[in-house]
């Protein structure tokens, strides 16, 4: 229902957006990831209409914004990154004017508005006038201003941003609740709402598409994917660490803060090993006596950094932090 | 249309919930008076003539200041406050959003105008003057009131500073006043040729004002306002889409 080809944005020599495309079909929730200033809000406001693509195209539910902008914005439900109000009118107000822009039918509004305000516990503030009112709560009163048109596309810049924990919570549901009938593009710098609410994930940095893939692929980059850390008697550490290195499938072991009298071991495997059963056949046939064993799903901030870095260094360094 | 009408309504009611109505108002109100009163400036008592040019004659010098403080927020805020993200992701068209935003800016200072009425009271219980001329005024008044207005929205809407949007249209229609002022007219006619002259006048705004003050209703002079608001709401049209992003 999206579709993103080759989109370029040039601000004088800055480019912001250099060659993203993509697809997103109902049922996907894409979560962007990427760091400050890596080109996020730039292609979203691209894709919602707000800037015009310095070259490439950009189609929602097959109108293209180039041609045909106010079908396509029609299906665009957007929050806007900050949540831009005005902040003048109260949030019901403000939501009758979204629904009669959104040519939601009269006899009809009231109840739709009602429908957005119950999702985003608006009631209790709907008529305090929106600038004093809490980073929290305007966002969501920016959140119900993107849905009240039920649409089919819905763009959401940093949506989580600002808000209580229970209010992520209940954000992130509300997104999940919506996704199987829409198309929903979300940027966000929480990694585990990657994992939370979305279907598949790209991070873009400096304005390039560094990955595409779902969170699970994600996770499977990071070298702590499958790792197995073990803590266990700090007098057998040592000749543990030489043997554990040996093993096969296993990549390097890493020391990690010793406490008092134990030693943790990190046992990195080789991409796409598994090496859980091999650390623990090892221990068991050493006779050491193991205090701790799991195995770790990986990190999703530290492939975040080598993606958006692309840098080697310091990898130890993160890993034992 | 349907949009236009929405945002026209939008914007009129958030002229009432913040001061500025008030502030313009009364404001509006108080210097008229005075100045269409007080001995010096305007006479009506002292004058002995039942008709309202006292009154008028202020407005195009009134409006010099008052019209770019109502202007200079309709696209410097949104800009400022980023809503211009909102606004021009919404399913309409740039028309409508510029022609919603001027007409209530319009439609507030109608109201304005419209509450001058005690003046025209006075003159009545006063004298015998003739309602059509002041009717006139009050049509003169009000068009070049939107003649202004749309100078001072593109004004703003080439900024995201209402300060720098207020001067800058201060000084656009300082122009277009001045243009029709006869020491102004004067300084040309003396070396320039004729139709240049002709030109700075036909652009004044005072020429075409004062014409239909003095009950006169030329289609030209109706012509020269429209078309100035025309011309500038396609300017700030163009600023706003040139500008939005920055
Ligand atoms: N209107 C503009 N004029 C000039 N440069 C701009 C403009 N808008 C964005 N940029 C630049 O484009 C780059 C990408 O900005 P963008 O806002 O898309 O980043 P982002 O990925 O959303 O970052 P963040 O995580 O901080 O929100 C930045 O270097 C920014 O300074
Ligand atoms: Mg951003």
């Amino acid at each position: 229902m999206i579709e993103l080809q080759n989109l370029v944005k040039r601000f004088g020599n800055l480019t912001a957006v250099d060659g993203v495309s993509f697809t997103v079909q109902r049922g996907e929730v894409l979560g962007f990831l990427g760091p400050n200033g890596a080109g996020k809000s730039t292609t979203m406001k691209m894709v919602t209409g707000f800037l015009a693509p310095t070259s490439g195209r950009v189609s929602v539910c097959g109108h293209d914004l180039a041609v045909e902008p106010i079908p396509a914005k029609r299906r665009i439900g957007y929050l806007p990154e900050g949540a831009p109000l005005y902040g003048d009118m109260t949030p019901r107000a403000f939501l009758r004017f979204m629904a009669e822009i959104r040519a939601i039918p009269r006899e009809q509004r009231a109840a739709r508005i009602g429908e957005v305000v119950a999702k985003t516990h608006l009631d209790e503030v709907l008529e305090q006038p929106i600038e004093t009112l809490s980073k929290g709560f305007k966002r969501r009163v920016g959140l119900a201003q993107a849905i009240v048109h039920d649409p089919e596309v819905l763009v959401l810049d940093e949506p989580t941003d600002g808000l209580d924990p229970n209010q992520k919570h209940e954000v992130r549901q509300l997104i999940r609740a919506m996704a199987p009938h829409k198309a929903i593009v979300l940027s966000t710098h929480i990694l585990e709402e990657v994992e939370a609410v979305c279907t598949r994930a790209m991070i873009i940095a400096r304005g390039r598409v560094v990955f595409d893939g779902t969170p699970e692929e994600l996770l499977a980059k990071s070298r702590r994917h499958n790792a197995v850390c073990v803590t266990l008697r700090a007098a057998v550490a040592a000749q543990a660490r030489v043997e554990l290195a040996r093993l096969p499938g296993v990549a390097e072991v890493v020391d990690l803060a010793p406490g008092d009298g134990t030693a943790r071991l990190l046992v990195l495997p080789a991409r796409g090993h598994s090496i859980l059963l091999e650390v623990g056949q090892q221990a068991r046939s050493r006779n050491w006596e193991v205090l701790g064993l799991e195995q770790e799903r990986g990190r999703l901030d530290e492939v975040f950094r080598e993606l958006t870095r692309g840098s080697e260094r310091g990898l130890r360094a993160e890993v034992a932090a | 249309m349907r949009n236009t009408a929405a945002i026209l309504k939008r914007e009129l009611v958030s002229y009432f919930i913040t001061p500025v109505a008030y502030v313009f108002i009364v404001i509006f109100l108080l210097l008229t008076g005075f100045l269409t009163f007080a001995k010096d400036t305007g006479a009506l008592y002292e004058r002995g003539q039942a008709d309202l040019a006292p009154f008028f004659r202020w407005h195009p010098w009134l409006y010099l200041f008052l019209i770019p403080a109502i202007s200079m927020r309709l696209w410097a805020e949104e800009r400022r406050g980023g809503t211009i993200e909102l606004l021009m992701t919404l399913p309409l068209r740039m028309r409508d959003a510029v022609l919603g935003k001027f007409l209530a800016a319009w439609a507030f200072v109608g109201i304005g105008l419209v509450l001058t009425f005690p003046v025209w009271i006075t003159v009545n219980y006063l004298g015998d003057p003739d309602n059509g001329v002041i009717l006139a005024g009050y049509l003169g008044s009000f068009l070049m009131a939107g003649a202004y207005l749309a100078v001072g929205s593109a004004m703003s809407a080439f900024t995201r500073n209402q300060v720098i949007a207020f001067v800058l249209s201060v000084s656009t229609l300082l122009v277009f006043l001045l243009a029709g002022y006869g020491s102004v007219l004067e300084f040309f006619s003396g070396w320039a040729p004729l139709w240049l002259t002709d030109a700075v006048a036909s652009f004044g705004f005072l020429t075409h004002f004062e014409a239909i003050m003095r009950g006169v209703i030329d289609l030209r002079d109706l012509v020269f306002f429209l078309a100035m608001m025309a011309f500038w709401l396609f300017v700030t049209a163009l600023a706003v889409d040139w500008r939005k992003a920055r």
